[in-house]
Order: structure tokens, then C-alpha cells, then sequence
């Protein structure tokens, strides 16, 4: 292994060896032809209105069971895109790279980038690299930014949350948090759980389509798309899980949420790993999950059209909006008693007592 | 997990639960499962459900917290610690505060790992900080003599463990609230076996049931408790559970542990009812190592948790419970724990605040 | 006080058992449950097995964990 298998102090200061980086790393992964420009910024053109996301991306170790660094880059900032109903148009991707970091694991996060970009239909048109000295940085810092072209002409959101609308989870949840766990190796356990994490355009696509309004009257006045206001809000549960994401819906809305605890899809593994660690499931990061708040009418076919799709083979209504309890969630347990359900408090933190 | 006997169990309760019954677990895991399945939605108004001081982090008293964070401060120590202990506030900070700021603070999942850490760096001090009942010290004990065994001198453990049967013992002289019976340690029994609680039911008239941690096996001792027609000590979590313990794990504890005084929060010192190094292992003891000094503890101000832990104080009465004192800003142990009293209501109550 | 979970044991080299649930595969000591076997189902703790369970009634809790796998959730009947 020689000095040129490792990222240098000299990649990142502008120079020449700067330039082969770009063309032979990123370029060549990247490939398409704005990019290829380079540019210092990338020229775009799109019609109505467009949404604008950015994420930054830290993660130890930096590959996992189901994915990696770079596969979470594309596809968290492609979901925060989709929240807001818009098809990913163009990403930017920002690399804060410590010394000695290994030229083949840039090449893997990149290709793996390249991969999950290409599964949600968009490009990597621009970007950014800066290399700091050993211990400035903890192997690779990603930041992705993201515009997309948003597909409805409602306004998504808590504010168009109503009460008895439908609470709908595309699947199973605490995947991605277990798997990176498993992989940190710090509680010496193996799992067959993988990360979760995919770009999840495709999905949301097909869940605005079926709620879409497809009344006679509707179509009648077909000059543009039929509306999709039954399609009220999207929210990714990652950091902080399931549980944050209604938090901050009934905070927000000022209305009350419901969910079933045997509605909601974990998968045994997950909490076989729960049950040793004292985890609770419902706050667990996820990276390829959503949640959508539907107009009741609309429910059975949103949770249908996900099912079709590859990633909500197990989408299922978890609950529903209520005016009760305004801005608290609860949730029932598989006993039928009651109880609150709080955003999670602090560092995620086994427990053996 | 659900079990389709619960609806039976529940009717079964409804159907012979006298009035005024007063069950006490003194089990941090109890409390959790019991909040976190809502059980008190279930059962009849008969019988209410008391926490005791069951939750080893909470009964470990402000001056302990302070030691174990002095140690954290110095720079040749590693300090190693199950998660449990990180959050929970001393007189003046935490162990994830102390981290932020420098201090080399490890969360381990067993004491094992405390060892395997201290021989990957033979320049660092690897202490562990040692919290659990009978179910955890003979683990400990066992990690004891492993180092030992392998030859890894750089570990040590400051031991705040505690034993169960005395501060129940210790309860029921102060006599402050009426029990009618115990729901007892599923997984310290499964160590200690039933004789040591023997003593409850001859010498107070208050019987026990050993119970499980499931839903299904919180009914079923309370329906044994409530069948009771005179106080006995009685195995409900049979499929763990032995008369006589784990025999193996019991000789371990006596072998590398004795009876010490120990300080538990909301009972002072109970004489026995803690476990120092016995005097062949002193030199894996922490205590022989520094001299650990702290300032006067502060206990937090306003905080009841000591009422809390004796079973006096319903956690949900305290004046500070869900307004000064709530998980994400904690003024006491019992709320942060994760296995404390405080904790286990606030964050499974019912969403109209009902707990 | 303390969070053990069932788990099988499929190996044993000297006193490290390799213990299994449902999607997770672990190492813990056996050296306070020595008598443990493979095939055991044994209560594991912070890293120690610390007892070994009632076969029957520990195949049987497997079992019905295993089949609470929430993709079929909404079959049980709730008490209401």
C-alpha cells in the first residue's frame, strides 16, 4: 500500500492533484454531463415550484449491513426532497475528507452514491472536497443538498392535517439504527437486520398518484393533475425515530395522534436486539421509511400502492389524527391500555438494570 | 408480547381481588414493564400497585454518583460504566456532561468488556463502576476473576452493589405504608432462590410471589398474591426461577465479595446490605487504588425521591413530577433512570396526564 | 433489576457460548450456569448466562415471540 492509496493533505488545497481527484474519483463515479463541466455551479432549468433540502452525514463505521455513508448521503437528502412531494431534480455533494482516509473506501462511497442516485432518477451535478489533518476529522464528512421539482399543487404539511385523517408507515422500523449498532461493534453482537436505507421518490410517487382525486368531475377538468390534497404530510422517521416525527406532527398541528402498537411493523430481530439492549423500537433511526397522513377516504388505497412497490411491502395504517389530546400522541398497547408516546430524551443508551 | 391468557388473568383478578390491596415491586424492571404495558389500566380498583426500591441506580446515593464521577476526572482513568449510570445527575453534573468535556467515559455492555478494554490499553486505568443487585455482582465477580486469570492489571471496580432482602426488611420496620404483599425480583431471585425472603412472611405476615417480566407474568402473581389465604413466599416465574438459586453464582458473589454498609437514597445506611471486595480481592478494588475525595453532596433541592423509593410518595404526587422534574430535564435519579419510578410513569402515562 | 433475555445456545468453546434469538447471534460466559449445554436455553445478562431455562417452556415463549412477528400484526384480539 503505497502514499497514493490514501487521501492527502495535497487533494484538497486546489492544485493539480486536487483535479485528478475530482476527474478520476468523483467524476468518473458521478458521470453525467453537467457534472463533467465542472463548473463552479451548476446550471438548471425547472418549471413551478421547487424544493430545497441539505444534510449533513456522520456516521461510524462509515459501511454497515445494507448500506453505507454514501448510499445515506443520496438517499436521506432524496427522502427530505420527497417530504415535500418533489421529484429529486439535481444533488450537490460536499466532502470534508480527513488525511489518510483510503483511496479505494472514496471510491466504494462513490460508486455506492452514484448507484443510490441512480435509483431515484437524479444526478450529482456539482460539489465540493476539503481534506483536513489526521483526527480533524472523523474519517468522512458528507453533506448532500438537494433540489427537487415538487409535484402537487396543495400545501403539504401540519397545517393540512385534519382530525380522523389516517397515520400510514411504510414499514418496519429500527432497521437502520441496529444494523449500524451491529456494525459499530461495541456490544459484540451479529443480526441479520440490514439498514433499511433507499431513496424513496419512487414510493412517494406512487402514493401521490392514489391519492390523488380521481372523481368524474375531476377528471373532467383534466387540463392539469387531478389534486392530491388528500395527501396531507410526508415525514421520514430517522433521527429520533417514529416517535419524534408524531411528536413534532401534534405539536405542530395541534391535534392529537393515535397509533396502534400492533399495527406497527419490527421485525423479530429488531427486537431481539431491543429486548437485550433496553432500546425501544419506536425511536429508533430509520433511513428508508416514511410516514404519510392521509385524508381517511384515501387510506386503503395509499397503503395498496405502497404495497405494490418493492420498498412498502409492509406498508400498514398505524393510527389516525384525532381531535383529542391535541398536540400528545398515544398510543395503544397490544393490551388495549393507553399510554403517551414522548420524543426520545438524550443519547440512545443500553441498559442492563 | 401479548399472551392469550391476559383477558382471563384480568377477569380472573377482577373477580377475586378484595378491596384495599397493596402490592409492592421492588424491581426497576417491574416498574418499567408494568408502566410500559399500562397493567394499572387493567387491574381492579382494588388494587393498587406501589414502586419500592427496586432500581439500583436510583438508590445510589448523591456521595457514590460524586466518586464515581471524581474518577472519571482523572486523566489516567478510564472510567467504564453500563449505560444506566450515564445521564443520571450527581451533586453537579453527569457522566455524559463530564465526557463532553474531556473525561474517558466508556459504556460497556458487561463487565467483561470493562476487562477486554483494559487489556487492549495497558496504559489506562480501566475502572468500573460497579451498580446492579444479585443479579448483576456475581457477573461482576466473575469478571473479577477473570482479570485476574489473564493477568490484566489495570481493572479495578468500585463496587455500589446492593443486596435485596435487607432494605425490604428495613421497609417494613419503618412501617410507613400498609403492604399486602410483594411482588418479588424475577432475575435476582433467579441467583439468590427464595429462602433469603422467607423472613417476610414469618416475621411480618407479608407473603411474595417471584414474577416474570411479561405482562402474563405480572397477573399471574398478582393473582397468586391475591389467592394467598395465608402469607407464604411463593415461585410464579417458574421456567427461571429455583428454590435454592444459582448455587454456582451465589458461591462466586460470597467468594469475591463480603457484607459491607451501604447508603442507599431514601433509607441511609442499611449494615450488610452492600458488597465490598472481600479481603483477598482488595487489590482489585478501586478504593485501594485513589484516594477519592468529593465535596459535600448536594442532594437536588426539592426532590423526593427518597419518599419516592420507601413507597410512601406516589411518584405522580411529587411537586415537581412533569413540571420542574421531567426526563428531558431531570432533577433526581428516579426520574432519569431508566428503570426509576419517575421515569417509568411520566413516560408511559396516559396521554390525558393520568398516570 | 435487570434485563436478561431468553437465548439458545449453539456452540460452546471452553466457557464462551455462542447464543442465538431470533435474528441475533451473540458470545456470553457460561461460568455461572458450567452445566449448560447446547441446545439450552439459557437467561443471558450483561454477558453471562445466569441460568438455564425450562426447555419446554423456553421453546414455547420462542415460538410465540417468533410468531408476533409484526407482519401479520392486527390478528390478536385486544380486551375490549
Amino acid at each position: 500500500m503505497t502514499a497514493a492509496d490514501r487521501i492527502l493533505l495535497g487533494h484538497g488545497s486546489g492544485g493539480k492533484l486536487y483535479r485528478d481527484l475530482v476527474r478520476d474519483v468523483f467524476v468518473e463515479a458521478f458521470a453525467n454531463p453537467i457534472l463533467e463541466r465542472l463548473d463552479d455551479a451548476a446550471s438548471l432549468a425547472t418549471s413551478g415550484r421547487i424544493a430545497f433540502t441539505t444534510d449533513s452525514h456522520v456516521v461510524q463505521p462509515w459501511r454497515f449491513s445494507g448500506g453505507d455513508i454514501g448510499r445515506l448521503a443520496v438517499a436521506g437528502t432524496v427522502n427530505d426532497l420527497a417530504t415535500a412531494a418533489a421529484r429529486p431534480l439535481a444533488l450537490a455533494a460536499a466532502f470534508i475528507i480527513e488525511e489518510g482516509f483510503f483511496m479505494d473506501d472514496l471510491r466504494a462511497i462513490c460508486a455506492s452514491m452514484a448507484r443510490t442516485a441512480a435509483e431515484a432518477g437524479v444526478a450529482i451535478v456539482t460539489g465540493d472536497t476539503k481534506v483536513v489533518e489526521r483526527g480533524a476529522a472523523d474519517g468522512i464528512f458528507i453533506t448532500t443538498t438537494g433540489v427537487g421539482e415538487i409535484v402537487v399543487d396543495h400545501e403539504l404539511g401540519a397545517q393540512s392535517v385534519r382530525d380522523g385523517d389516517a397515520v400510514i408507515l411504510s414499514g418496519s422500523i429500527g432497521d437502520h439504527a441496529m444494523a449500524v449498532l451491529a456494525a459499530r461493534d461495541e456490544f459484540h453482537f451479529t443480526t441479520t437486520v440490514e439498514s433499511d436505507c433507499a431513496p424513496l421518490w419512487g414510493l412517494v410517487e406512487v402514493a401521490v398518484a392514489a391519492a390523488r382525486d380521481t372523481a368524474p368531475a375531476a377528471a373532467a377538468r383534466a387540463t392539469a393533475p387531478a389534486s392530491a390534497a388528500a395527501l396531507r404530510f410526508l415525514r421520514d422517521p430517522t433521527r429520533g425515530g417514529l416517535t419524534t416525527v408524531l411528536a413534532e406532527l401534534a405539536e405542530s398541528a395541534s391535534l392529537g395522534v393515535e397509533i396502534e402498537e400492533r399495527a406497527i411493523p419490527v421485525s423479530a430481530a429488531v427486537r431481539s436486539i431491543c429486548d437485550l439492549l433496553g432500546y425501544e423500537p419506536l425511536s429508533l433511526a430509520n433511513e428508508g421509511k416514511m410516514v404519510f397522513v392521509v385524508a381517511p377516504e384515501k387510506s386503503d388505497a395509499v397503503v395498496a400502492a405502497l404495497r405494490a412497490h418493492a420498498l412498502g411491502r409492509h406498508a400498514a395504517r398505524i393510527g389516525s389524527i384525532t381531535a383529542a389530546h391535541p398536540g400528545r400522541v398515544a398510543l395503544r398497547t397490544v393490551l388495549g391500555t393507553r399510554r403517551v408516546l414522548d420524543m426520545p430524551v438524550g443519547e440512545l443508551l443500553p441498559r442492563i438494570c | 408480547m401479548t399472551s392469550a391468557r391476559i383477558p382471563a388473568l384480568i377477569s380472573e383478578l377482577r373477580c377475586e381481588a378484595r378491596d384495599g390491596l397493596v402490592y409492592m415491586e421492588v424491581c426497576g424492571t417491574h416498574t418499567m414493564a408494568i408502566s410500559r404495558a399500562g397493567l394499572r389500566q387493567l387491574l381492579p380498583a382494588g388494587i393498587k400497585l406501589v414502586s419500592g426500591p427496586g432500581c439500583p441506580v436510583c438508590v445510589t446515593s448523591t456521595a457514590d454518583l460524586d466518586r464515581v464521577v471524581a474518577l472519571a476526572r482523572r486523566p489516567e482513568v478510564t472510567l467504564a460504566t453500563f449505560g444506566d449510570l450515564v445521564r443520571v445527575p450527581s451533586s453537579r453534573t453527569t457522566l455524559a456532561a463530564e465526557r463532553a468535556a474531556g473525561a474517558d467515559v466508556r459504556v460497556v455492555y458487561s463487565p467483561l468488556d470493562a476487562v477486554n478494554l483494559a487489556q487492549a490499553e495497558p496504559e489506562r486505568e480501566v475502572v468500573f463502576a460497579g451498580i446492579g443487585f444479585e443479579t448483576t455482582a456475581p457477573i461482576v465477580a466473575a469478571a473479577v476473576l477473570e482479570a485476574r486469570a489473564r493477568g490484566v492489571a489495570n481493572f479495578s471496580v468500585l463496587s455500589l452493589h446492593k443486596t435485596m432482602p435487607l432494605p425490604l426488611r428495613a421497609l417494613l420496620d419503618l412501617g410507613e405504608t400498609p403492604i399486602s404483599g410483594f411482588i418479588l425480583p424475577g432475575h435476582v431471585s433467579v441467583v439468590t432462590g427464595t429462602a433469603c425472603y422467607e423472613f417476610l412472611a414469618s416475621e411480618y405476615a407479608v407473603g411474595g410471589v417471584v414474577a416474570g417480566f411479561e405482562p402474563d407474568d405480572v397477573l399471574e402473581a398478582l393473582l397468586m398474591l391475591v389467592r394467598q389465604t395465608a402469607p407464604t413466599i411463593e415461585i410464579g416465574y417458574r421456567r427461571a426461577v429455583r428454590a435454592e438459586g444459582n448455587l454456582v453464582a451465589q458461591r462466586l458473589m460470597a467468594t469475591v465479595f463480603a457484607p459491607s454498609d451501604a447508603d442507599w437514597r431514601g433509607l441511609g445506611v442499611i449494615p450488610g446490605s452492600g458488597l465490598a471486595l472481600a479481603d483477598e480481592y482488595r487489590e482489585s478494588a478501586t478504593e485501594e487504588r485513589f484516594t477519592i475525595e468529593i465535596e459535600e453532596p448536594i442532594e437536588p433541592k426539592g426532590c423526593a425521591c427518597g419518599e419516592v423509593l420507601r413507597g410512601v410518595l406516589d411518584p405522580a404526587d411529587c411537586a415537581l413530577f412533569g413540571s420542574r422534574c421531567t426526563p428531558a430535564d431531570p432533577v433526581g435519579p428516579c426520574m432519569v433512570s431508566s428503570e426509576g419510578s419517575c421515569a417509568a410513569r411520566y413516560r408511559y402515562r396516559d396521554v390525558d396526564g393520568v398516570v | 433489576m435487570c434485563l436478561a433475555i431468553p437465548m439458545r445456545i449453539t456452540a460452546i468453546d471452553g466457557a464462551l457460548a455462542t447464543i442465538v434469538a431470533e435474528g441475533l447471534e451473540q458470545h456470553a460466559s457460561l461460568a455461572l450456569v458450567p452445566e449448560a449445554a447446547v441446545g439450552d436455553h439459557v437467561l443471558v445478562h450483561a454477558g453471562y448466562a445466569i441460568t438455564v431455562l425450562d426447555a419446554e417452556e423456553a421453546e414455547e415463549r420462542m415460538k410465540l415471540f417468533a410468531e408476533l412477528d409484526e407482519f401479520e400484526a392486527g390478528q390478536r384480539d385486544g380486551l375490549d
